[in-house]
């Protein structure tokens, strides 16, 4: 069975004005579903048919033959749970368990952000930011291009996308006004906050 | 020491309509603007290099203290590669290539169809970021070949002759995602007597 390419779960326009809809018709509409079909197109007629994303994701990571399976299967699933990631009116401090975790964690909320922004900023060329729990523990970290916390042993809680085409029209060069406006107001901490349970 | 942005050897839109102006201007005023800053910061405690090329630089990037190689290599191959792209594109270009390059080309490739072909590939295989390359061997042979990120033929052994940025802010404004479209148009800008000053200098 074929993957498809899950829909939004928000409207195209409910991000603006920190993330316009003609991004997302692109980068939703465009950049995720080709992952989505090529992936399709490199499992099909062979026994990862009818395996789980995660599954394949991990098969194929560091597997040098697997590249483009893998780089495929990653991107849908980053991209997946990035739009999860953001909701209309988010951003800002989160609350509650989570909040004491990241505080424990990163020495306050501003100590988080300020780690956060250097590891997405800091990703040279295309990638993504996260935050993770590795161990228990909650850790910021960057991944180039495809590369995703799942195949590293680490659980995914939050990313930003930083490939140029996730900012590059409603912010072109200015990386760091993306991932401030990202972090001040889009983070869905809801779903965060599933994550670290 | 520190190094300069070179003049851009054109008008902001002089690339029209294959790469539009706004482009040509963020891609030079910052994104350049940017690798040279930050070279220039990773060199200024570094004494050592005082006086080297950035070619020589780049093509040994084993002089450079371990500290800063990565800010080095990742920056002084933007600052090297820019100019390789801006110095092979102009207006009212996109003939053929000429004289012993294509010659060489004719000898390396079996003409200039197959290396059109072998660059738009490169290209567009690019996984992420990078650059796609015609570049001179020490034989003199030509090979097509990608580099990811900022990594510069010169590291490899190997000397620029043509270079294309697909990077997504070489082309993201017009293209969005359709790399192929922006790597086919680029042809119409190809400056193919600087690329054969460059395969006879190399
Ligand atoms: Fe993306
Ligand atoms: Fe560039």
């Amino acid at each position: 069975m074929a993957f498809e390419l899950p829909a939004l779960p928000f409207a195209e326009d409910a991000l603006e004005p920190y993330y316009s809809a003609r991004t997302l018709s692109f980068h939703h509409g465009k950049h995720h579903k080709a992952y989505v079909d090529n992936l399709n197109k490199l499992i099909t007629g062979t026994d990862l048919e009818s395996k789980p994303l995660e599954e394949i994701i991990l098969l194929a990571a560091g597997d040098a033959a697997k590249a483009g399976m893998f780089n495929n299967a990653a991107q849908v699933w980053n991209h997946t749970f990035f739009w999860h990631c953001m909701k209309p009116g988010g951003g800002g401090k989160p609350s509650g368990e989570l909040a004491a975790r990241i505080d424990a964690a990163f020495g306050g909320y501003d100590k988080f952000v300020e780690q956060f922004k250097a590891a997405a900023v800091g990703r040279f060329g295309s990638g993504w930011g996260w935050l993770v729990l590795e161990g228990g523990e909650l850790k910021i970290v960057s991944t180039p291009n495809a590369e995703t916390p799942l195949a590293k042993g680490q659980k995914a809680l939050l990313t930003v996308d930083v490939w140029e085409h996730a900012y590059y029209l409603d912010y072109q060069n200015r990386r760091p006004d993306f991932v401030q406006a990202f972090l001040d107001h889009l983070v869905n901490w809801d779903f965060v906050a599933e994550n670290l349970k | 020491m520190s190094f300069e942005l070179p003049h851009l050897p054109y008008s902001f839109d002089a690339l029209e309509p294959w790469i539009d102006a706004k482009t040509v201007e963020i891609h030079y005023t910052k994104h350049h603007m940017t690798y040279l800053t930050n070279l220039n910061n990773a060199l200024s405690n570094l004494p050592a290099l005082a006086g080297r090329s950035i070619e020589e630089i780049l093509s040994h990037l084993e002089i450079v203290p371990e500290a800063a190689r990565t800010a080095v290599r990742n920056n002084g191959g933007g600052y090297y590669n820019h100019i390789v792209y801006w110095n092979v594109m102009g207006a009212n270009q996109g003939s053929e290539p000429l004289g012993k390059l294509a010659k060489a080309i004719e000898t390396s490739f079996g003409g200039f169809a197959v290396l059109k072909e072998q660059i738009e590939k490169a290209g567009l295989g690019r996984f992420g970021s990078g650059w796609a390359w015609l570049s001179k061997k020490t034989d003199g042979s030509l090979l097509v070949h990608s580099t990811p990120n900022q990594d510069t033929p010169l590291a490899e052994g190997l000397k620029p002759v043509i270079g294309v940025d697909v990077w997504e802010h070489a082309y993201y404004l017009k293209y969005q995602n359709r790399r192929a479209d922006y790597l086919t148009n680029w042809w119409n800008l190809v400056n193919w007597e600087e690329a054969e000053r460059r395969y006879l200098e190399a």
